[in-house]
């Protein structure tokens, strides 16, 4: 991972507004959900008299059907689905760092026995398994982490296998192990580091689908629980409720295609700035 | 050709016997005791054994395993413990609503794609290539469910045109009524496959643009849209073989959220009633089928592509 690589991203993100856009927005949502706190209004709390009232001053969301501040439950609810989102694209990345190297360095059986693992989890549809998994665990935060990110590492366990199988052939890899190095030395000095670009682009895009399964996972209703909000759970309160008030619909869906689109272009962004070569035709 | 097909079809074997184990493990794992849901309050602890026995349960796993999958290979999938329907039954009523709004929605984005991708790249950099990018980006990143909300508000609850769910109206049997249900369903999922077909086509469009005989095509006097048509469009049709082939693998489980939105009666929304019950031999009837069906997807896609293009076969 040299300076060179990360030079080529950034003239590639200042070359697209798009980039920028997405990275503005990224902050200003991230920025927002750890500021949750500073609003006037408890995201939980009940009103029978403000309710269902329309985007104002005092509101600037509205409010939903229990009187509660649709705002502060939106900054709220992108606090979690930010934090599952995050949390399982380390935990997923991870896993597929760890699969994806021992698989391509060691090759043999260890290689056949992993790759027959992936080739099997990802023959379940996993949107399938995401709600069985939701029904048997209490849906927690953590749990939704830990499940989100059991289906998500295959991907990256992938490119991680082919990358690691040619860079073990590298002349500098070669003469690491000729000149005695172990193992796990090398592995770390010399595969990780090479690796990097790869795992950042498939890390960038697997926050966008974890974003992307929590959100429908909330909004079936198998998410994160009531009274908490999130971004999905906040559309399936809402679609009951789209006769006598569709702007509640508005606000969360918009959030949740934004934060999702932003990851998508940078990890396109990102792919071409590491691999300009290969992509750019 | 016979040895790569003889050498997929090996390879799927023991795919299908793993995926089948790991249905059967996670519903034995499953919380709960499946004989209670046949417990009335005046039976005795007997009676809870006979059911238990009569059921196999009382065997052990690996045996209940091996008398679950001969069943299931002469395609009995156990029954309902909620309504207590045969399983295969229930999916194959409901496979004709699931399979129909897929098959229109993968027509509609595909009869979108093929001139939306061709037209982004013969054109790249230009306002059309950057207006079907921006189209392709919200597809992949919208939430299908918001997508359908808004739609639902627009043209069933502001402009009454549209039903909003089921798929007929009650005491109405036309095909023009199933028609006007599955209009809305049929947009949101095909917007989500045309997102992904486009980004497809178009960069195979740039690719081929580059290609020699391309530029001989020009030379001989050819304009754009003649080697467009005659010439690209053949080599771009290739992916989409194996994009339809992986659709496949999408038939149950990619339509679950939409189904769910509008309550179209088909598999997806099957399995989310049955999830929600805990019936646990429908999910697992419903897991293995739509595993099947994206295993076999993925087959039919190597092979298809195989014969469209034998300079692949001759890599192997």
């Amino acid at each position: 991972m040299n300076r060179s690589k990360w030079r080529s991203v950034a003239e590639e993100l200042r070359s697209s507004a798009f980039g920028i856009a997405g990275i503005v927005i990224l902050i200003l949502f991230t920025v927002a959900a750890a500021l949750a706190f500073l609003s006037p209004h408890d995201p939980n709390a009940l009103n029978a008299i403000e309710r269902l009232k329309p985007p104002s001053g005092a509101h600037w969301f509205g409010t939903d059907d229990y009187g509660r501040d649709y705002f502060t439950r939106a900054l709220y609810g992108g606090r979690v689905s930010l934090t599952v989102g995050f949390a399982s694209m380390i935990l997923a990345t991870g896993i597929g760092v760890v699969v994806g190297v021992a698989s391509g360095y060691f090759g043999g059986w260890i290689d056949n026995l992993l790759m027959r693992l992936v080739e099997v989890v990802m023959s379940i549809p996993s949107f399938l398994i995401l709600l069985l998994l939701s029904v048997f665990l209490k849906p927690s935060v953590g749990n939704l982490i830990i499940i989100i990110s059991l289906l998500m590492w295959m991907n990256i366990a992938r490119i991680v296998r082919a990358e690691t199988m040619s860079l073990k052939e590298r002349e500098y890899v070669l003469y690491a192990r000729a000149s005695g190095q172990g193992t796990f030395g090398i592995v770390r000095r010399h595969i990780l580091p090479n690796l990097m670009p790869v795992v950042i682009v498939g890390a960038t895009n697997n926050i966008a689908s974890a974003i992307m399964m929590e959100s429908s996972l909330s909004f079936l209703g198998f998410g994160v629980q009531a009274p908490n909000a999130t971004w999905g759970s906040m559309l399936n309160n809402a679609q009951g409720l789209i006769a006598q008030a569709p702007y509640l619909a508005v606000f969360p869906g918009l959030f949740i295609l934004l934060t999702v689109l932003s990851f998508n272009v940078l990890g396109d962004i990102l792919r071409v700035g590491f691999e300009p070569k290969l992509v750019k035709r | 050709m016979r040895q790569l097909l003889i050498r997929r079809l090996l390879q799927t074997i023991p795919l299908l016997i793993f995926v089948s184990i790991v249905c059967f493990a996670m519903i034995k794992l499953a919380p709960g005791d499946p004989v209670l849901s046949f417990v009335t309050p005046n039976m005795h602890a007997e009676d809870i054994e006979r059911i238990r026995h009569n059921l196999g349960l009382d065997k052990p796993a690996y045996i209940q395993y091996f008398l679950w999958i001969k069943e299931a290979v002469t395609g009995n999938l156990g029954y309902s413990l909620v309504n207590h329907q045969p399983v295969t039954e229930q999916i194959l009523d409901r496979l004709p609503a699931t399979a129909g709004l897929m098959g229109a929605a993968l027509a509609l984005a595909v009869l979108l794609a093929i001139p939306l991708g061709l037209l982004a790249g013969a054109n790249r950099g230009r306002w059309i290539d950057k207006l079907v990018n921006l189209v392709a980006y919200v597809g992949i990143s919208v939430p299908l469910f918001w997508l359908a909300i808004l739609l639902i508000y627009y043209f069933s609850i502001h402009l009454h045109w549209l039903p909003s769910m089921g798929m007929r109206t009650i005491g109405v049997n036309s095909a023009f009524d199933v028609l006007k249900h599955g209009i809305m369903p049929c947009v949101v999922l095909a917007f989500s496959f045309l997102a992904v077909y486009v980004r497809y086509i178009r960069s195979s469009t740039i690719g081929q643009l580059r290609e020699d005989y391309v530029q001989i095509q020009y030379a001989y006097g050819s304009t754009k849209r003649i080697v467009l048509m005659r010439h690209v469009l053949k080599h771009v049709l290739l992916p989409i073989i194996t994009l339809l082939g992986m659709s496949m693998g999408e038939l149950v489980a990619g339509a679950i959220v939409t189904e769910t939105v509008f309550s179209w009666p088909g598999i997806g929304s099957l399995g989310m009633t049955a999830v929600r019950g805990m019936d646990y031999p429908v999910i697992m009837g419903i897991t293995l089928f739509s595993s099947i069906m994206l295993i076999l997807g993925n087959l039919a896609a190597d092979l298809l592509y195989g014969v469209a293009d034998p300079r692949i076969n001759s890599k192997r």
